[in-house]
């Protein structure tokens, strides 16, 4: 023991990992390129504060912004059969599968979680595109039928927030399949007379905009969400021409009735708050700051096993 | 003229010199070629029990789209009396890509919907190659409605490369459509079988094909996407359609072991387009049979059953 080994090397030592701080303190935004501070963008939900531009959101901040006090408890998924088709390509599907959860910290494309929003109780399911660009395989369909079943159970309304690529090549027709299973379920919120609010975030296309995310009673999209069935590129390739500036854009889209409104990202709750309350047929809903639910509102609710203790992350 | 697929080109060339030979006999009284043209008969047979009895399954996409083989229309006029086609969705057009109506099947009054191709330059194009619009779809909703009300069968022909990626179809919400045709399919309590015929191209297909009963065609396809499509997309290389093919495993044996398809139907050698009557009449015991299996459940049941397959789809992948 001398002072080398008790003051200098731990004096170097905390230089070096003084250094660890996270290097992406700053990213620009996709659409104007303006550097961005990153709490100013995770404050804002990950929308630019000087041109609006939605950027990716993953379904876990999401949810955090969404229920009161950030508190949700996350919905079990059945789990398919991994690779049900041994499928390969210039890459195996459960390499990709594995790239996937490794990057994004998450099992599957799709969260699914029940929680209260402006103390309306809901059931709520987010597609994360960051996981293989959202793709919808038999996974994304247990979570939707899953959270359908929840809705049921429960008696709550269900909030989906789409966004995905289409379906997952990998799992072929099972992939497909998966249109109707994802109809099967939003049939069994009508069937109990729940409402079905979707929320269409850039991208939706393929067969998700074809079954579940086109069904909702309320069919809300983030500003300049990219909604199709065909891409914009394969349009171009068959009819030989260019396409109009924001065509399959939100907008376009509510232009041409296909949808019922545009909200902002930042916006997004207070209308869904407003939309849920009124279809449950709740009274108005009390505004401010609203805390976690605590226990005694937990108990008082009509289901006392919902919402109980700290999010899972 | 037969048109032959590019590895059938074998086949084709001792198929031409047969067809040859006869035609210079049929010139000259004296020459005698029946010996050596029934030699060749005997070889273009045997290469095409060969060429046929393993297809790849990219050589089944090639069947499955030949130009000759037997489409919707022809299915139509031979298994079915007094078709009445009923056109338009009552909103925008009529979709010719799509054929509707009533008609009686064995005598018994049924609901028929099918996507058809054409068979030359001026019907493909009227047809739209069978790629359905918005309206298409509407159309079959509209239709499977009446067929509810009035407790008719449904009975869909599926053979579509999948639904137009068009400015137009987009516009009027080509995936609003299908999804409601789906949700169509999944709502009515009445039987609803489906052959795919041809070819199952993804979205467009589904919305025919939510059905009790599914039937394909041996050499039919039905997938997610079209072989090339997914080869661009994964293998960055659209000339990788075999192996795409392959992977996605479209073919009517694999979506059979999958639970997809309920039914195989058996097609004549070298194809149906060989020799449509046969596969025709086929694929008729097939839908009648599908039918019989579905008499005496009533509506409820039948909706329950219809959406209990679709939920379990998929459970045991291909182990199964």
């Amino acid at each position: 023991m001398n002072w080398i080994t008790n003051y200098v090397r731990p004096r170097i030592n905390s230089i070096f990992s003084r250094r660890e701080v996270p290097e992406n303190l700053w990213a620009k935004c996709d659409a104007c390129g303006t550097m961005l501070f990153h709490r100013e963008i995770s404050d804002n939900l990950n929308v630019c504060s000087n041109c609006d531009h939605h950027m990716h959101i993953t379904p876990r901040d999401r949810f955090t912004a969404l229920f009161d006090g950030g508190v949700f408890n996350q919905v079990a998924v059945p789990e398919p059969v991994t690779d049900p088709l041994h499928f390969r390509d210039q890459k195996r599907y459960p390499d990709r599968l594995k790239a996937a959860q490794r990057t994004t910290g998450e099992k599957e494309a799709m969260l699914v979680a029940t929680g209260e929003i402006g103390r309306m109780p809901i059931v709520a399911a987010a597609q994360d595109f960051s996981f293989m660009a959202g793709s919808m395989g038999m996974y994304v369909g247990n979570a939707i039928i899953a959270a359908a079943q929840e809705a049921v159970k429960l008696g709550r309304p269900l909030i989906l927030f789409s966004a995905a690529g289409g379906a997952r090549m990998q799992e072929g027709i099972l992939s497909l399949m998966q249109m109707p299973r994802t109809t099967v379920a939003v049939q069994m919120l009508k069937e109990a007379g729940l409402p079905y609010i979707v929320v269409l975030t850039h991208p939706t296309t393929g067969g998700v905009t074809a079954s579940y995310a086109m069904l909702g009673d309320v069919q809300i999209a983030e500003p300049n969400a990219l909604i199709c069935f065909a891409g914009p590129r394969v349009i171009e390739q068959t009819i030989r021409e260019k396409l109009p500036e924001g065509f399959q854009r939100a907008e376009y889209l509510l232009e041409h009735g296909m949808l019922d409104r545009v909200t902002d990202r930042r916006k997004l709750r207070e209308e869904l708050i407003v939309l849920t309350r009124m279809l449950m047929k709740a009274p108005p809903a009390t505004w401010g700051d609203l805390p976690a639910p605590g226990p005694d509102d937990a108990a008082a609710g009509t289901e006392p096993d919902a919402v109980k203790g700290a999010a899972k992350t | 003229m037969t048109h032959y697929l590019d590895f059938e080109k074998p086949l084709a060339e001792i198929e031409g010199k047969a067809e040859e030979l006869r035609a210079m006999a049929r010139g000259n009284d004296e020459m005698d070629v029946e010996s050596e043209a029934a030699a060749l008969d005997r070889k273009a047979d045997a290469m095409l029990v060969d060429l046929y009895k393993k297809l790849t399954p990219w050589r089944k996409c090639q069947v499955a789209r030949h130009p000759d083989r037997p489409h919707c229309r022809d299915y139509i006029e031979a298994l079915f009396t007094e078709y009445t086609p009923l056109c338009g969705d009552r909103a925008f057009g009529d979709d010719a890509a799509v054929m509707g109506g009533l008609a009686r099947l064995n005598d018994r009054p049924v609901v028929v919907i099918g996507h058809e191709k054409g068979n030359d330059t001026q019907s493909r194009i009227h047809r739209n190659f069978g790629m359905a619009r918005p309206e298409g779809y509407r159309k079959a909703v509209r239709l499977m409605d009446m067929a509810d009300r009035f407790g008719l069968p449904v009975v869909t022909l599926v053979d579509t490369p999948g639904a137009y990626p068009g400015k137009g179809a987009e516009e009027r919400g080509q995936s609003e459509a299908i999804a409601r045709a789906t949700e169509k399919c999944l709502q009515i309590g009445v039987p609803l079988v489906s052959v795919i015929i041809g070819e199952g191209g993804s979205g467009g297909a589904v919305a025919f094909a939510t059905a009790n009963r599914v039937a394909m065609l041996e050499h039919s396809v039905y997938s997610v996407i079209s072989p090339e499509g997914c080869a661009s997309i994964l293998w960055k290389d659209s000339d990788k359609m075999r192996e795409a093919a392959e992977a996605l495993r479209l073919t009517a044996q694999d979506l059979h072991k999958l639970g997809v398809a309920d039914r195989v139907i058996p097609e004549p050698l070298g194809g149906a387009h060989r020799d449509a009557a046969t596969a025709i009449a086929h694929v008729g015991e097939t839908i009648a049979a599908m039918l019989a299996d579905l008499d005496g459940l009533d509506p409820k049941a039948l909706v329950k059953a219809r959406r209990e397959k679709f939920l379990h789809i998929g459970d045991k992948g291909l182990a199964a």
